[in-house]
């Protein structure tokens, strides 16, 4: 039986959240637009999903904008908040953000903006001196910071940054893509005025996200057209993904405890045969992290091709981001961070769900004590 | 293999208790059963052991095996527009196909300090004009032609537009409210010959008339699946290779489907797609001469009621044949939609259901605000039968001649 290690990158639908979907899938429902019976039938169904991603987030339904995932509702940020504003000043990203939040700020440097990237500390945390001068070097838009790395699992304490960036009159993007369902998810509490999701991330379908986004923050759409969401985002909604992401935010909630402990028993046994492997770097190993996330690099190996070994063997993990695979190009996540080129091309990404086992973990491990005893062997 | 009809919605009631006729196709279709089987393997993780709902962008076996269904699926899609698979971006529905056509092309051409042009017409999507309206705040000029009566913009009133500045043609293929076949076919070669893009959106086109873009020099072109009984959220845009239609990526990160448009592509939703537009290729000949029956039978019943007009081509064969759209003089439009509960159709586009306002479509063919707003746009799909089409005549005829009796507005 194949284990599949690499759920940040993707998880499995939770069975329930099918449940849920397939009336939405099968069923008399028509355009929630329309105004006719099936219409109103499906326009519930997606105002009751609303209202349980925005438990997920701590943030009020009206506050929810549905995207089609993560990258649209990163992109929507950033690039409406450019939009929106007056003339082009500056953004600020943090050089570990995912590609969707880095690529999308960097898109604006042609339009007049100044972008810089937050340097990160070795242990992948934000270097407050560096960020505080940053911060104070003339007028601002946005600042993205993700709460959680994605291939890391470092998690930055973004509170503390929230106050600074409001005091520069800015608003802070937050990325939490990889956070819901694992660790407590509050908007509230964040401080943040823009927030991310995908569903696919906690066991819903992909092909749907949200922007969380606080009623004072004015974006330019990046869809235009049919006046949906607010008038915010044009497009027929997506129903049944729509409905499956309601009950796969509602499931992380109530599941969420239980979840991350199991997930960190998992990396902790996890953790513990790495280091009986010589040689063997976790990064980021002593910085709080997400309960489900190692990166690792095994001594003799690139990342890539230890990926396809362990393939080979039925087990799938990740070189980095799914989003830059096959790139050839080392993790710039862990360049970010200051580590050398030669030891970041090692590094590989497993990521666990509360749905992998103990039994799997060793099944791993016992793989790569094999592959460890024959690359110290040559 | 099942016969097309087999697709009919399981009704919903009314407060009566009778079931409501679904004749608003043209707003989404229902799921085909032969398309959710073919998703469920790349959405449903329960038994698949060879893990088809991985990541299709993840270089692992599982993520290779969600990235063959996406391929064949591209190749589906590519198939029933006669094009080649790697001139099809996937994309989450037609408003996103369109924003990417439109906004995409402007900027990948606009040199700075130069000016640009675009051209479309008044009778087009919501998504279409609103791409060009933010556009124009941006200081591109845009020029939005006037449809003739028949709700057709003539080529000729495409061409006299042209200045040394227009960079973009944008239309439709079928009006999505009145069904007009726009000449795009006749039009393609001679914006081509002067080097001009051409954007359609065949939305309302694919899977009900013939498209063929081998022969057919559009550069780009919008569909979606949930038109054409596959699922919502997922649509594509037509890229040609050759002479390359090139774009500026609208949403960035990661640089899926040749950096044109990123993010984790939903692998059911597309294998969907593909499905759909698979039986739609093998379907359409046999389903469209169909539903153009069903259609003027519609008619046939409803122009026993005296001024009643049909809006779009009069001649049947420049219609799509899904959609009839008629004005009913003499009504208050509220009124006659109040008094059709048993009976889901659609006053102009779902898009712009929540304006209230008369269609805008129909205004600018030259009806007034109190004949656009008593209109009906009926659209007929796999689960339309005679039976259900004499049933919502029936129901119509009844509404208009009631309302008309009770109407100051009604002289006969």
């Amino acid at each position: 039986m194949a284990i599949y290690f690499d759920n940040n990158s993707t998880t499995r639908l939770d069975p329930r959240v099918f449940e849920a979907m397939q009336p939405y899938l099968q069923g008399p429902y028509g355009n929630p637009s329309s105004l006719h019976r099936y219409g109103r039938a499906a326009r519930d169904a997606v105002e009751a999903a609303r209202a349980q991603v925005a438990v997920l987030a701590g943030a009020q339904a009206a506050e929810v904008i549905w995207t089609s995932g993560g990258t649209e509702a990163d992109n929507f940020a950033v690039k409406g908040a450019a939009a929106s504003a007056a003339k082009p000043t500056r953004m600020l990203y943090g050089a570990t953000e995912h590609a969707a939040v880095l690529e999308s700020v960097q898109s604006l440097r042609g339009q007049g903006w100044a972008v810089d990237a937050i340097v990160m500390r070795q242990d992948g945390l934000i270097d407050a001196e560096g960020f505080a001068a940053q911060l104070a070097q003339g007028p601002l838009r946005l600042v993205a910071l993700m709460r959680a790395n994605n291939e890391t699992g470092v998690i930055q304490d973004l509170a503390r940054v929230a106050d600074a960036i409001h005091a520069q009159d800015a608003w802070l993007l937050v990325d939490a893509v990889q956070t819901a369902g694992k660790i407590p998810l509050d908007f509230v509490a964040l401080n943040a005025d823009l927030l991310s999701l995908s569903a696919h991330k906690l066991h819903g379908p992909r092909g749907i996200g949200a922007l969380i986004k606080r009623a004072e923050v004015e974006l330019t759409p990046l869809h235009h057209g049919g006046g949906q969401e607010q008038g915010l985002r044009g497009g027929t909604e997506n129903v049944a993904a729509i409905v499956g992401f309601g009950v796969a935010a509602e499931l992380a909630v109530q599941g969420r405890g239980t979840r991350a402990a199991q997930m960190l028993t998992l990396r902790r046994r996890f953790e513990a045969g790495l280091h009986a492997l010589s040689g063997t770097r976790i990064f980021a190993e002593a910085t709080p992290r997400l309960p489900n996330t190692v990166q690792f690099a095994l001594p003799g190996y690139v990342g890539e091709a230890l990926l396809m070994a362990l393939d080979l063997k039925g087990i799938a993990v990740s070189s980095g981001s799914a989003c830059h695979s096959g790139s050839g190009e080392p993790s710039h996540v862990l360049l970010g961070m200051g580590v050398a080129r030669d030891v970041a091309f090692g590094a590989i990404r497993v990521s666990f769900s509360a749905e992998n086992t103990e039994a799997e973990v060793d099944r791993v491990l016992a793989v790569l004590t094999v592959l460890h005893a024959e690359a110290m062997a040559v | 293999m099942n016969s097309p009809a087999s697709v009919v919605l399981s009704p919903l009631p009314d407060d009566a208790g009778n079931a409501i006729i679904y004749l608003d196709y043209a707003a989404t279709t229902p799921l085909d059963p032969r398309v959710l089987e073919a998703m469920l393997p790349y959405l449903q993780g329960a038994d698949d052991p060879a893990l088809r709902w991985a990541n299709p962008a993840s270089t692992h076996g599982p993520g290779l095996r969600a990235r063959e269904g996406v391929e064949r699926a591209r190749a589906q899609v590519a198939a029933l527009i006669g094009a080649e698979p790697r001139e099809i971006i996937w994309t989450s529905g037609a408003t996103e196909s369109n924003n990417l056509a439109i906004k995409g092309a402007i900027e990948f051409n606009r040199a700075p300090g130069r000016p640009i042009h675009i051209i479309t017409s008044r009778a087009e999507h919501k998504c279409v004009l609103d791409s060009c309206r933010y556009l124009e705040t941006q200081g591109v000029a845009v020029t939005y032609l006037k449809p003739g009566a028949d709700g057709r913009v003539m080529p000729q009133q495409v061409l006299d537009a042209i200045t040394p500045d227009t960079a973009l043609v944008s239309l439709m293929w079928v009006n999505n409210e009145i069904g007009a076949v726009q000449a795009v076919t006749e039009l393609a070669p001679r914006l081509r010959e002067r080097g001009i893009q051409f954007h359609v959106d065949a939305v309302q086109a694919a899977g009900k008339l013939a498209i063929n873009l081998q022969d057919t020099p559009i550069d780009l072109l919008s569909v979606s699946a949930h038109k054409l009984y596959g699922p919502k959220g997922v649509g594509a845009l037509f890229v040609r290779r050759w002479p390359r239609a090139r774009l500026a990526p609208q949403m960035h990160g990661g640089g899926h489907e040749q950096g044109m448009r990123s993010g984790t592509l939903a692998t059911h939703q597309i294998v969907g797609m593909g499905a759909a537009f698979a039986l739609a290729a093998r379907e359409w000949t046999i389903e469209m001469p169909r539903l153009t029956a069903l259609r003027e039978r519609l008619w046939d019943r409803l122009r026993g009621l005296p001024e009643v007009l049909r809006n779009g081509p009069q001649d049947p064969s420049a219609c799509a044949p899904h959609i009839l759209n008629i004005s009913f003089a003499g009504v208050d439009g509220e009124s006659l939609r109040a008094a059709l509960p048993s009976l889901a159709v659609s006053s102009g586009s779902a898009c712009s259901s929540a304006t209230a306002e008369p269609s805008y479509v129909l205004r600018a063919l030259g009806r007034g605000d109190a004949l656009a707003d008593a209109s009906l746009r009926f659209s007929l799909g796999r689960g339309s039968d005679a039976d259900t089409i004499d049933c919502a005549a029936g129901q119509v005829v009844d509404s208009v001649q009631r309302l008309r009796e009770l109407s100051p507005l009604w002289t006969p």
